[in-house]
């Protein structure tokens, strides 16, 4: 199993290759297309301002590429958003694969919502053995609204897509890679289920 | 529901746990590692790590810790102490850290915030404040306290937050140590005027106290070090006593 960590100088990404590492996977940070192109599953993590991160993907030509892979491709946080059509952050134009607008929270709540949230109304493979109402760890200030690509629903101050799919992609808000037990649970179903 | 967050803080001088009371006259209280993993696994919701060591041999062996630490917790983490540039900002996170946390250094160069902003996110971004009430006024106290400043307390939060701060983590030198709870009524104010979230320190002694700090002083996150390292009180026991005062805990 190739599993791939599309590296492209945004944000911190040693904390997905460690869970990885905890569920017995190891994996390849990089931004080599060829590498990207051949690995069994695909990682696009992202932390971080979208304009600059959407830079830095045009820069590696990351951008053309992401839309086209066929293998199961999972967005964590940022990169979940950059698949998306645009972002409010930066008033930035993504990579279309999702038809949806980033949008950012309301100003009456804390932003960025920063803490664990439940997910519920989970549709998909990736959320095998992992109950409803599951608390995932979260940091953001934009989200995506509800939507028909919605495969896991949360509330803060609005429900809204916390996670996504269509075809080999998927997306997901939080960070399963610091959401405990549960959150190394759907890594192993995004490695192990999806094909 | 987001959750109100338990975070255990450990304070790490060279390589091991230590916590002070009132910030003098240490105690040793573990191994970090087998303590964030100890603490990851009972319901812990996040984990500070304070390096009070400061020289320039221990903030090496900080870093191989830090490392340590992201490949063996499953929760986010953040690291402060003696961060005072981008470099050493770049170092931390580069090695597994989710967050650091600034506190002197946002004080003497506030360009910094907005600088770890631009290139992190602001996510990552705590900054730290030391305050005590001196003459009905907060003051800003900078070295772990020891050193008094002009700036007053809810304007430097403002400041912070405009610079681009992703939370706040605001310590009463009161409280801190005393176990008599939080300062709830100066977290309610900060909370009030702040959009960013405020973690609340200092004063843990109780259960209520958790309690008055989620319901009084309208924190979104609680931090606390003797009370959890000597095992007066127990994570899951506790989360379990708040649901059932109707505060939203992860359990």
């Amino acid at each position: 199993m190739k599993i791939t960590i599309i590296d492209y100088g945004a944000g911190n990404v040693k904390s997905i290759e460690f869970a990885l590492e905890r569920i017995g996977y190891s994996s390849v940070l990089t931004k080599d297309a060829n590498t990207i192109k051949n690995a069994d599953r695909v990682i696009f993590p992202g932390v971080g301002e979208a304009s600059y991160a959407m830079n830095m993907l045009k820069k590696s030509k990351l951008n053309h590429l992401i839309p086209t892979l066929k293998q199961p491709v999972l967005g964590i946080c940022l990169g979940m958003q950059l698949m998306c059509q645009t972002s409010e952050e930066g008033e930035t134009d993504a990579l279309g694969i999702f038809d949806l607008k980033v949008k950012r929270f309301q100003n009456t709540l804390k932003v960025p919502q920063i803490g664990w949230n439940t997910i519920f109304n989970l549709k998909s493979i990736l959320f095998e053995n992992i109950p409803e109402n599951t608390y995932m760890y979260l940091v953001h200030s934009y989200f995506v609204p509800s939507n028909s690509f919605c495969i896991a629903t949360s509330d803060y101050g609005i429900e809204y897509s916390v996670a996504v799919q269509k075809n080999n992609f998927f997306g997901v808000q939080f960070h399963p890679e610091k959401s405990g037990v549960l959150g190394e649970q759907l890594l192993k179903n995004f490695i192990e289920n999806t094909n | 529901m987001l959750a109100k967050r338990i975070i255990p803080c450990l304070d790490i001088k060279n390589g091991r746990t230590v916590k002070g009371v009132n910030f003098l006259d240490l105690k040793d209280a573990g191994d970090p590692v087998e303590l964030a993993k100890f603490y990851a696994e009972n319901m812990a919701d996040e984990l500070v790590f304070l390096d009070i060591s400061a020289t320039e041999e221990a903030r090496k062996t900080m870093v191989k810790l830090v490392e340590k630490i992201a490949k063996t917790i499953n929760i986010p983490f953040t690291v402060g102490g003696g961060i005072s540039n981008l470099k050493d900002v770049d170092l931390i996170l580069k090695s597994g850290a989710d967050k650091v946390s600034i506190n002197s250094a946002a004080v003497k160069n506030p360009e910094l915030i907005s600088e770890i902003s631009k290139q992190y996110g602001n996510q990552c971004v705590v900054v730290a404040i030391d305050a005590k009430l001196i003459d009905n006024n907060w003051k800003v106290h900078l070295v772990g306290g020891k050193e008094p400043t002009n700036l007053d307390l809810f304007e430097w939060a403002k400041t912070v937050e405009r610079y681009g701060a992703g939370e706040i983590l605001f310590t009463s030198m009161n409280h801190d140590g005393t176990k008599t709870g939080f300062a709830n009524s100066a977290l309610a104010k900060l909370s009030g005027i702040l959009e960013i979230p405020v973690i609340a320190s200092g004063g843990a002694g109780s259960i209520k106290d958790f309690k008055d700090v989620f319901v009084e002083g309208k924190a979104d996150a609680a931090l606390a070090a003797s009370v959890f390292h000597f095992k007066e009180i127990d994570i899951k026991h506790l989360k379990r006593v708040l649901k059932n005062k109707g505060i939203s805990v992860r359990i």
